[in-house]
């Protein structure tokens, strides 16, 4: 299935990208374009590629098909998961490992206060504190793109939200495209502007607000999807 | 006349105790200085397993009567190159190959190593040590220190995260080469002082006595290298006073600096 938004200002066009991994096919000729400064979300159930989409992004797997980025694309990636634990390293230091020069500004503009967590090591910080100095790296050399696999995880409602809040902030004030893995479809639905939905080929490609219909629903998750409408009243669920 | 005989006297029996520390200050430094990244990598064991690989080019070496350090060398490097193959096309952890591999390369060394020279080769003897071997130290050493703080970033961000790594344009696979290499010459260089049984400890308990009270790299990396030359120091002045040999008590030397370590930072924080 090829499904493309069609437009010349592309940054990102991915023609008939087909990934096997161990001989078994994880992403199946699948194809889509995005244009700058876009929020695309990208769903799909677990198995559906969508990491491995990223993977071959970043060129860290062999694919088939066709990875185009529009010009000189300076790529800021935030992983699913950062193993910090047991290794003794500063959020100065973290940071110093790519050569922006804003450090205090970036942090300021992810929601953190510099001067209380430059010296904290990365693996004392609580779960929201490390997704946003994570976004800070990802941010500190002004990429023009940026991809986040699921980049709340781990964290609470609130602080997903903010989190949210402030890559939307961002990512307009400076026009950068962001790719994005999530589960959530609210937060799919609120904060990104197209969804592609996968399940080794693309299934659906449109505008994020159509993601909450059902038919949509059935088409990722399939027909056993279970939906609720409607508001809970008293512990009953009133359609 | 007899003050300059005393002073020949002193200086004949000083001179091997300067090249044993000259290349006890060099291996401890750079032991401790890679040896960090090791502790992190949960690597801890493969310098350990790794030095046993060592032990086939010793023996061929005291057959052949040639340098055999460079015969260590040549088989931890061969032995390097074949892991990380090995773990590129099977992606099989580092630890889970070397502790293939040692066994047999143990075995190997054991049966070629001449009986009367076995001792040696097990426990090092730094009073063998001379010139040459302290410039090859220091040599070797100023080598890995500079290179591992070419790659020191390099694989601590893959450790945190293979794919933030790359996406940095990190080759990851070279770089894990090279490591594996680095840790190969201060290996080859460490057997020198302590033998192939206790060259592992060389390599992890400086870092280790450094990872208890460090928050930040940069004290970490300069802890567990100090903690090196502190370990190798003492335990070869302790040797030269004792006249025993200096591998084991370097090793208890370390071990006491991980202890008092650890005290400390008990004491310091039952004080808060």
């Amino acid at each position: 299935m090829v499904i493309m938004e069609t437009s010349e200002d592309y940054v990102l066009r991915v023609t008939k990208l087909s990934v096997e991994i161990s001989k078994q096919k994880i992403i199946d000729n699948l194809s889509f374009a995005i244009r700058r400064g876009v929020t695309l979300a990208i769903v799909g159930p677990n198995a559906a590629g969508k990491t491995t989409l990223f993977r071959a992004l970043l060129n860290l797997i062999p694919y088939k098909g066709q990875i185009e980025w529009n010009g000189k694309v300076k790529i800021g990636y935030v992983p699913q998961a950062l193993y910090v634990r047991d290794i003794p390293i500063s959020v100065r230091e973290f940071l110093s490992f790519k050569n922006g020069s804003d450090v205090n500004p970036t942090l300021t503009s992810v929601g953190l206060d510099p001067g209380a967590v430059l010296n904290k090591s990365l693996g004392s910080l609580s779960g929201g504190q490390l997704r946003r100095v994570l976004i800070a790296w990802a941010i500190v050399d002004k990429p023009d793109v940026l991809l986040f696999d699921e980049p709340t995880t781990g964290v609470d409602l609130d602080s997903e939200e903010a989190i949210y809040g402030m890559l939307r902030r961002l990512t307009a004030q400076n026009n950068i495209t962001l790719l994005l893995i999530s589960h959530d479809l609210h937060i799919i639905r609120e904060y990104s502007d197209y969804v592609l939905a996968m399940n080794r080929c693309a299934v659906f490609f449109g505008e994020s607000k159509d993601i909450v219909k059902p038919e949509i629903q059935k088409l990722i998750y399939g027909e056993r999807v279970c939906m609720l409408h409607g508001e809970v009243h008293g512990g009953t669920i009133g359609i | 006349m007899g003050s300059a005989c005393a002073c020949y006297t002193v200086r004949f029996m000083a001179e091997p105790l300067v090249f044993s520390l000259v290349v006890g200050v060099a291996v401890g430094l750079s032991a401790g200085y890679i040896g960090s990244i090791m502790v992190l990598e949960k690597m801890a064991l493969v310098g350990d397993a790794l030095s046993h690989v060592a032990l086939p080019g010793l023996a061929l070496g005291l057959l052949w009567g040639f340098n055999p350090f460079i015969g260590a060398f040549a088989f931890l490097f061969t032995s390097a190159v074949i892991i990380w193959q090995v773990e590129r096309v099977t992606k099989l952890s580092f630890e889970t190959l070397v502790g293939a591999v040692f066994t047999l390369a143990l075995a190997i060394g054991i049966l070629l190593v001449p009986a009367q020279d076995l001792l040696e080769a097990l426990f090092g003897d730094i009073t063998k040590v001379g010139l040459v071997d302290a410039i090859a130290a220091i040599v070797v050493s100023v080598v890995v220190i500079i290179l591992v703080r070419r790659i020191y970033k390099k694989i601590v961000l893959t450790l945190m995260s293979e794919e933030l790594a790359v996406s940095k344009g990190i080759n990851v696979s070279r770089t894990n080469l090279l490591y594996l290499l680095l840790v190969s010459l201060t290996v080859a260089i460490g057997i020198m002082i302590t033998g192939t049984l206790l060259v592992g400890f060389l390599v992890v308990t400086p870092a280790a006595a450094a990872r208890v009270i460090s928050s930040n790299l940069s004290r970490y990396v300069r802890l567990s290298a100090i903690f090196g030359v502190v370990s190798s120091i003492m335990g070869l002045l302790l040797a030269a006073y004792f006249n025993i040999q200096p591998g084991p008590l370097i090793v208890v030397s370390g071990v006491a600096i991980f202890a008092a370590v650890i005290i400390a930072r008990r004491r310091i924080s039952l004080n808060f």
